[in-house]
């Protein structure tokens, strides 16, 4: 028994003798501090575009402080949002954004609830091919692609470069992956008692998939189609490969390359082009924050 | 209606001898309807994704003008030229480093957003999530701004203190800084919103069981925090190299790869001389130098992927 | 309405077999319960009566048609979960009604149907609330008002009351016990809860490894189990089960437990187990109810004898008390005021009316 006795003489650590709720507010004092240090520097470059989108090109150039707006104007949005050129970058976005999320939810919402449900020959395999699909970057493909589509075009004669509607069939290949991903997760995670409980009341498997699992998986469905449509929004590196007219260009290609003329920068003006570019992703994900961020999460785990 | 269910009951007594050729007919349905299901996954991934990855080895394999294989001439050819080894060395150097900064900011600021009472989080963490959120390209415009040589609003503010002004993007050290820093504003709040998320999946009575056996607030996080995000820090900081050494837009805008050439990655590099130079199968040899990496990246995310599906 | 048959089924799972060869045939409106310890294949026979596993050999019959090969939602059944199975994004009058709408029912008919099973459940109130907001005994009752909507000619219950509590899961017992009384549908019912079993069923199917031990009456599994398996798993606290062998003194038939320990069996008896061979190979099965403290006025076949308790437990209305014979932990159950204590010799009664013999090597009761 003795040889167990516990060494009281060993080591002592120094009693603190401040109370655990003043530690507790300190932690917080600190936490608050260096949030609000953090929030400056993420916040700056999206507060930098709303300032200098106010500004008249003539108060940029006078160089007076830049962080301050001394004659707000709305000329630079005026401007923007009168001119057919930006118009026709922010409606071939939506376009393409909207047909992608279309054609990535029509894609990948049976191929997850067959890899989820229904186990097949290969279906193993296959997940684990669309999850590294995924993980393919674009900057691994847009050559290849490129070259592609222009062997296409002149064995059919059909013009496949410089039209923005060919990018509809390109960006599936960075939304599918991802979202079959993700909804294979969340139709995983609906009991089988209840497809059962569909099979028993008398559903077909099609009306299994619409009137169970699609609306019971629909936070799931939300967080893939703002993925769908967020990543289909801010691909710069296809549209700037496959496109080159200015009526076919989207949205952050569009501004990159026409507001930048030579060396001549209308700093108002890309600044307003960039924040309406970014309005979309942002007003989205102001409204659905929880399910953005299920989406951004739910990557991380097994289908 | 009772006529109805005799006769159906007649229909399946008939029906019952040949069971084990129904049973398999009915397998193998359920087979063919799964087939269809995937088929449009199938042949997206097979014509978009599998086809051109090997297209573009074929691709790199031909001369300039596409006429004639040349085997691995255009490989033998990068070695030789000194710009592909910087090429290499920054896409290793940047990739490297703006992981390590976003990892380490992601979990320092997500300890902090998890420090603050529960109602708060959500704000804090909306905000801190912005610059995921905006269009990458639409962000770096707002950078380029900030960093301009003449108009520049860091060198203002940094004026009054007596620094600078800085060439951000003009000098080697200062632009190859300027191209981390900015990847890093844009990949750290991806961090910090897995990390918090694994957080929150700590329960707190470990904490207090470490407080009762008298650990310290650096011994909880080496001993309970650490360990138990271990998996997701491994799978999110993986999923950060990948797409960080493969990063475009960035560098694309921020500096096109200059100081000449000082801040080229692999795909601002295979752009520059595939598209630009027309040189497509020296290009598709440059991007296919990415394939070893993302290769090794991507076996220890799915292993890591999967031992978390094991565990849940 | 219909009677259910199983014919020599068996369910093959690659090389394991999950049920071996079972026959049963189920009356109309009769209450059937399977029961067994896991793995014993009782939910996979439900789940093949209900269509979601196929059958690899044998037939199954619902009012006289093979339904081997007619997919689940045309044969007439309806089954409640032991997770309930509700759809979450459907109120309770959605959920009672999808099969109906699924099959074009009349809207007047299907409202009818709703009412009238919400009423007999009395989840009237709850009609238009989803699953997330009733507690589990309600979703148990809007589970059991989704199979009755459905007027089907079998309920199948996979150990429905698994998730409730203690207290609720005696409530929710007695309630599906009124509804079968009501609808008179002919139920199949698994548990593994051997209590459950005896109070709901008819007849009590008892499976093991796959095979069926016994059929019968609650009673008749308690008082006369054909097997060991039965009458150890049937009863709570279980049966005690002590080596013993057969012997003959002086032309009386006794049974040895220990070396001094011999108890002289009663005539009806000792006429019963006389043609048995006087072997060790031999188990005297005796229920805890049979293993009472002594006293004056002990009647005819009830023999008495000394022993030192180890454990007891008050029960309020009778002590367990826990002793060794011959190092077999032996239960029974004493008066409360019988003195019993741990550690304290007692003298107990054994009533040898009720015993058991076993054979010990077969399991099978002589």
């Amino acid at each position: 028994m003795s040889t167990l006795a516990i060494d009281k003489t060993g080591p002592t650590r120094k009693v603190k003798l401040r109370s655990m709720s003043r530690d507790r507010t300190w932690a917080l004092r600190w936490s608050y501090f260096f949030l609000v240090l953090f929030a400056i520097f993420f916040l700056i470059p999206p507060v930098y575009m709303l300032i200098t989108s106010l500004k008249s090109s003539a108060e940029i150039s006078a160089a007076t402080n830049p962080w301050w707006v001394f004659h707000p104007t709305l000329s630079n949005y005026v401007e923007l949002l009168t001119s057919n050129q930006f118009l026709r970058f922010f409606w071939n976005s939506s376009m393409i954004s909207i047909v992608v999320v279309i054609v990535t939810m029509l894609i990948s919402i049976p191929a997850a609830f067959a890899l989820a449900r229904m186990k097949f020959w290969g279906s193993a395999t296959l997940a684990t091919g669309v999850f590294l699909t995924y993980l393919i970057p674009d900057s691994l493909l847009f050559i290849p692609l490129f070259k592609m589509l222009a062997v296409v075009q002149d064995f059919t004669g059909i013009t496949l470069l410089n039209r923005w509607y060919v990018l509809v069939f390109i960006y599936p290949t960075l939304t599918v992956p991802f979202c079959t991903w993700i909804m294979i997760g969340y139709f995983a995670s609906i009991p089988k008692e209840l497809d059962e409980a569909a099979l028993i009341d008398g559903a077909s498997w099609l009306q299994t998939l619409t009137r169970i699992f699609i609306p019971v998986a629909l936070p799931g469905l939300i967080a893939a189609t703002i993925f769908a449509f967020t990543v289909s929004w801010a691909q710069f590196l296809y549209p700037l490969v496959f496109t080159t007219s200015i009526d076919q260009l989207v949205l952050p290609v569009g501004i990159t390359t026409t507001l930048i003329k030579g060396d001549v920068f209308n700093w108002g003006q890309i600044m307003t082009g960039a924040l309406l570019g970014a309005a979309p992703p942002l007003v989205i994900y102001a409204f659905l924050m929880d399910y953005y961020i299920a989406g951004l999460t739910a990557g991380a785990t097994k289908g | 209606m009772a006529d109805v269910v005799v006769e159906q009951g007649r229909l399946a007594r008939a029906a019952s001898p040949r069971k084990r050729t129904s049973l398999r007919n009915a397998m193998g349905r359920k087979s063919t309807v799964a087939f269809f299901l995937t088929l449009p996954l199938i042949l997206l991934i097979a014509l978009l994704v599998l086809y051109p990855a090997f297209y573009s080895v074929y691709l790199a394999t031909l001369n300039k003008a596409m006429t004639k294989f040349v085997g691995l001439s255009n490989f033998t050819f990068l070695f030789k030229r000194e710009t592909f080894w910087m090429v290499v060395r920054q896409s290793c150097i940047f990739a490297i480093t703006a992981v390590v900064f976003k990892a380490l900011i992601g979990f320092i600021v997500a300890h902090f957003v998890h420090n603050i009472p529960g109602k708060k989080q959500r704000k804090w963490r909306g905000m801190l999530l912005v610059p995921w959120v905006i269009p990458p390209a639409m962000s770096t415009l707002a950078w380029l701004w900030l960093f301009d040589p003449s108009y520049s609003a860091f060198n203002y503010t940094l004026s009054f203190f007596g620094i600078g002004p800085i060439p951000w993007l003009g000098d080697t050290f200062w632009a190859r800084f300027s191209v981390i820093l900015v990847n890093v504003w844009y990949g750290a709040p991806f961090f910090l919103i897995m990390y918090l998320a694994a957080l929150k999946s700590v329960p707190d009575q470990l904490y207090e069981a470490a407080a009762i056996d008298g650990a310290n607030w650096w011994q909880k996080i080496w001993h309970i925090t650490l360990p138990m995000m271990r998996n997701i820090i491994a799978i999110t900081t993986l999923f950060s190299l990948i797409v960080t050494f493969a990063n475009f837009d960035i560098v694309r805008i921020l500096t096109s790869g200059g100081p000449l050439d000082r801040t080229h990655l692999f795909a601002t590099w295979a752009f520059q001389v595939g598209i630009q130079s027309s040189d497509i199968p020296l290009g598709a040899c440059v991007s296919l130098f990415m394939v070893p990496i993302l290769a090794v990246a991507a076996v220890f995310i799915l292993r890591d992927v999967n031992k978390r599906g094991n565990e849940a | 309405m219909a009677e259910v048959a199983l014919r020599k089924v068996i369910k093959r799972y690659d090389d394991v077999e999950a049920v071996r060869g079972i026959d049963l045939d189920i009356a109309d409106h009769e209450f059937i319960v399977l029961v067994g310890p896991s793995g014993c294949g009782k939910s996979t026979t439900l789940r093949m009566i209900a269509g979601l596993e196929d059958i690899t050999d044998g037939d199954i019959m619902i009012g006289g048609d093979v339904v081997n090969d007619v997919p689940p939602k045309d044969r007439d059944i309806a089954m409640v979960f032991q997770n309930y199975a509700l759809y979450p994004h459907m109120t309770v009058a959605e959920n009672m009604s999808f099969g109906l709408r699924l099959k074009h029912y009349p809207k007047a008919e299907i409202k009818a149907r709703v009412t009238e099973a919400a009423r007999l459940l009395d989840i009237t109130d709850l009609i238009d609330r989803k699953p997330k907001q009733l507690s589990g005994g309600q979703r148990q009752r809007v589970a059991m008002g989704r199979a009755i909507v459905r007027n089907p000619k079998v309920f199948l219950f996979d150990e429905p009351l698994s998730n409730l509590d203690a207290k609720l899961r005696v409530q929710m017992r007695i309630e599906i016990k009124k509804v079968h009384q009501k609808v008179r549908t002919t139920t199949v019912y698994v548990t593994h809860d051997q209590v459950e079993a005896m109070t709901l069923a008819d007849r009590v199917v008892v499976m093991n490894k796959g095979r069926i031990e016994q059929i019968g009456t609650p009673n008749e599994l308690y008082h006369k189990p054909a097997t060991r398996f039965v009458a150890g798993f049937i009863g709570s606290p279980a049966m005690n089960f002590l080596p013993c062998r057969l012997e003959d003194a002086g032309g009386a038939l006794q049974i040895r437990l220990t070396d001094r320990i011999a108890f002289a069996l009663p005539p009806a008896r000792a006429t019963r187990y006389n043609a048995l061979p006087r072997t060790d190979k031999l188990l005297l099965g005796i229920r805890p109810e049979h293993l009472t403290e002594s006293h004056a006025h002990l009647g005819p076949g009830v023999e008495t004898f000394d022993t030192v308790l180890d454990v007891t437990e008050p029960m309020g209305m009778e002590t367990l008390v826990y002793f060794g014979l011959e190092g077999t932990p032996v239960c029974g159950r004493v008066d409360p005021n019988a003195g019993a204590a741990d550690g304290a010799p007692m003298r107990l009664a054994m009533d040898l009316n009720n015993m058991h013999l076993l054979n010990e090597e077969t399991g099978v009761v002589l």
